[in-house]
């Protein structure tokens, strides 16, 4: 692991000295906040809600859904709130025509890549995908569908891996490599025809490395990860708190 | 062993002495463009003839790129200067002897010809002149002195604000001031440093870096050394695709050989300075030329980009500060050190400064590798040095910039070729590609085929450049099948404007460029494709069935 993402998956949390505290303007409102602390969680800490879907409290921020990104004045480019630090004085928009536009198109892009048919998922109606949809008020698809052919592993006794369910979010590498330590997930190939694949491209079950733990299921927001023997919406993740609508 | 400047001196007098012995000599290009269509090595044939006829008085020694790379194999005789095209083994005698019944190859005199008079050579200074897998030869036209004087005579703050004078930008693609770049990660506090040579050329059609690196490879790591004294890095890595073999196989060469004579590794020049470099081979991924994956490629973790701040100035591997700068960026730092900031600063534009290779390919006469001053207009490369476009075609737009740039259309034909002008009209300056396309192409093929690129180059991590590029690429198929409506077109510069605002790194951010900069230029083309189900080119064939 390289040292920004210890970084990122260990935050310090120590009494701060004044001159260390930046204030920042999110959303209209004046707030005070440690420097190393991202936009994504100073944002949560007051109540201001910006969607995620890579992101998970307690491994390392990944950068990749572009969900969280927020307007930021004076910056060239939108920025994704769960790297970004604040710098002093900022002013931040989560939830500005613009950025809620991008967000739409982004998560209707990824429900276009692969075959997201809630009606016959085991995670229906717990679906963080489906959430972050249903929040964002996605009613159709603007983009056709590529539906591409991806085989099930459900090689595992325990668990089932339906890579059409998909988004690529990392968050089943993560949690394996950095809660587990056991780096049993990587994303193979590149571009769209990347995938999530245990071990050496192995089948589930021969992944020597995997310890079995599930976390990566649990950590899973789609229903690209799942326990056996689950029927249409039976497919709960057991996490500390309901999912992020 | 560490030299002094007396034993440099010495290498470079015994050098030039040893060429004194002969009165001819016989350069023959050994870049990988010539040694392709070669029927045989020509070099040993040569050689060979030579040694036959008892001509102890001719070298003949291979060269790098003598540039003009659409007349090849070729070879050039000195001091007349003469430059033999299309040489094969059977025409290759006549160049040793006068003997009028031998087939003759045909012959270009430089200095005649516009290829050559208009060009600048800064960078390929010693491009066809020296054989690369020589350091004497180097050495002997003055190399490895600007190191001699950098580390010995100046400190690290006076070498920044040489660069920073000499208006010199990141020959990659960006254009960022390579003074400020250098001045971020010598500000740095960590003891360790590194410094990145980025030779992951990837854009289709071009050819700067690949020829350079198998030319002089030399002014690259002397380029690299200054650099590792001015930031104070003591190690460093050449980030090579593994596709360029022989640009590998010189470079090793020349690591060797900078190593043995002390211009590389501890106390160079007697100081307390020490420099290391290792070569890292690319596995052909397109976004390792991005430099946080080429840092995560590096440290051996997959070559995807991450978000940036921080940038590789303050944490690159493993999290110390790393300077990464292009092969054509290090290839002008000696010179800038030898003749003075002022000398480099007159050269170019305002504020595009020095020269810029060109690879110089597609629809035009004269193909090759090319170095002009910045602010020559693209009509006095592509007509003068580049002689106009080839079986009497008509100009249609030049590509500049690979995937991440566009097309210039002939209404901007007298655009300067630096960096601000470029961008003005939605191209880029890039690495250095070049390609001119004539009434044969059409554009919304052309943008099609970079959009595949980038699909298929996309490393995968962010969803616009993954998802947004397929899609793209879809869109552009149906159109160039025929079977598109306006409204694909409304959705396709939809997903430009989403793809270029939210996606992570560089290559998602600008791949929709091609087709942005197609669309502003030749959108009738487009509309043509869609209304009329035609193809003006005449490429698109599946149209013309209809």
């Amino acid at each position: 692991m390289t040292d920004h993402r210890l970084q990122n998956s260990v935050r310090q949390r120590h009494s701060l000295h004044p001159e260390d505290i930046v204030t920042l303007v999110i959303d209209g409102q004046q707030l005070t906040a440690d420097p190393n602390d991202t936009l994504l969680t100073i944002a949560q800490a007051h109540n201001i809600h910006i969607p995620t879907l890579c992101f998970l409290e307690g491994i390392s921020a990944y950068g990749g859904c572009r969900v969280c990104l927020v307007e930021v004045e004076g910056y060239g480019k939108l920025v994704p709130a769960c790297l970004t630090h604040p710098a002093e004085g900022i002013i931040v928009r989560t939830q500005s025509p613009r950025v809620i536009e991008y967000r739409k198109k982004i998560v209707e892009l990824l429900l276009s890549e692969r075959n997201h048919i809630c009606s016959v998922c085991v995670t229906n109606g717990h679906c963080e995908l489906q959430q972050l949809a249903s929040t964002l008020g996605i009613t159709h698809i603007r983009y056709p569908g590529l539906f591409p052919s991806l085989a099930i592993d459900a090689s595992n006794t325990r668990f089932i891996h339906d890579p059409n369910r998909c988004v690529l979010c990392s968050r089943c590498v993560r949690v394996c490599a950095e809660i587990e330590g056991a780096h049993t997930w990587d994303i193979i190939h590149r571009g769209i025809k990347s995938r999530v694949s245990a071990d050496l491209n192995q089948p589930w079950k021969e992944a020597v490395t995997c310890t079995g733990c599930g976390k990566c299921v649990q950590a899973c927001p789609t229903g690209a990860l799942s326990e056996q023997g689950k029927a249409v919406g039976e497919m709960l993740k057991k996490r500390y708190t309901e999912s992020t609508t | 062993m560490s030299l002094t400047l007396e034993e440099l001196n010495d290498i470079a007098e015994k050098e030039l002495s040893r060429q004194q012995q002969f009165s001819r000599q016989i350069r023959v290009c050994c870049a990988a463009s010539c040694l392709s269509c070669q029927d045989a090595d020509l070099t040993q044939q040569l050689q060979q003839t030579a040694r036959q006829q008892a001509m102890g008085e001719t070298e003949i020694k291979p060269v790098g790129c003598l540039g003009l790379c659409k007349e090849g194999p070729l070879v050039s005789v000195h001091p007349e200067g003469t430059l033999y095209s299309h040489v094969q083994i059977n025409t290759s005698k006549a160049i040793l002897l006068s003997e009028s019944s031998l087939p003759r190859p045909s012959a270009i005199d430089p200095g005649q010809s516009l290829f050559f008079t208009r060009q600048n050579p800064i960078v390929l200074r010693n491009s066809g002149s020296i054989n690369p897998e020589r350091i004497e030869e180097y050495i002997a036209v003055g190399g490895y002195k600007a190191l001699y004087q950098a580390i010995r005579n100046m400190h690290p703050g006076e070498i920044l604000s040489q660069i920073q004078q000499s208006g010199l930008r990141g020959r990659g693609g960006a254009g960022y001031p390579t003074g400020l770049k250098w001045s971020a990660v010598a500000k740095t506090k960590s003891t360790q440093k590194y410094v990145i040579c980025n030779a992951d050329e990837g854009d289709p059609g071009a050819f700067m870096d690949r020829s350079v690196l198998e030319s002089d490879p030399h002014s690259v790591l002397e380029g690299m050394a200054i650099a590792g004294y001015a930031v104070g890095a003591q190690a460093g890595y050449i980030y090579v695709r593994a596709e360029y073999p022989l640009a590998v196989q010189r470079l090793r060469t020349a690591i060797r050989q900078a190593e043995k004579f002390g211009l590389l590794g501890n106390n160079i020049f007697n100081s307390s300075f020490h420099f290391s470099l290792t070569i890292r081979l690319g596995a052909g991924a397109f976004v390792c030329g991005e430099e946080t994956a080429i840092i995560a490629s590096i440290e051996g973790l997959p070559g995807k980009p991450r978000p940036r701040p921080p940038y590789p100035a303050t944490s690159g591997i493993k999290g110390c500060p790393t300077l990464i700068n292009n092969v054509e960026t290090f290839a002008n730092i000696s010179p800038i050190l030898t003749r003075g900031s002022a000398w480099f600063a007159g050269i170019g534009t305002d504020k595009s400064k020095g020269t810029k290779v060109f690879a110089l390919a597609g629809r035009v006469k004269r193909t090759g590798l090319i170095e002009v001053p910045m602010g020559t207009t693209l009509r006095e490369i592509i007509f003068d040095i580049g002689g106009g476009i080839s079986d009497n075609g008509t100009f249609k737009a030049a590509q500049t910039g690979g995937p991440s740039g566009g097309c210039i259309p002939k209404q901007h034909l007298d655009i300067p070729m630096d960096y601000e002008s470029l961008a003005s009209i939605g191209s880029i300056m890039g690495s250095g590609g070049l390609i001119v396309l004539d009434q044969s192409s059409c554009m919304v093929d052309v943008a099609k085929f970079f959009m595949e690129f980038c699909t298929s180059e996309s490393c995968g991590k962010c969803v616009p450049c993954r998802v947004g590029t397929m899609q793209m690429y879809t869109i552009l198929d149906k159109i160039t099948r025929g079977q598109a409506q306006l409204s694909d077109l409304e959705q396709l510069e939809d997903l430009c404007d989403l793809v270029r605002s939210t996606s992570l790194c560089g290559l998602g951010q600008t791949a929709p460029n091609p087709v942005l900069s197609t669309l502003r230029f030749f959108r009738d083309e487009y509309i043509s494709h869609i209304q009329d189900q035609h193809c003006p080119a005449g490429v698109c064939s599946l149209l013309t069935g209809k």
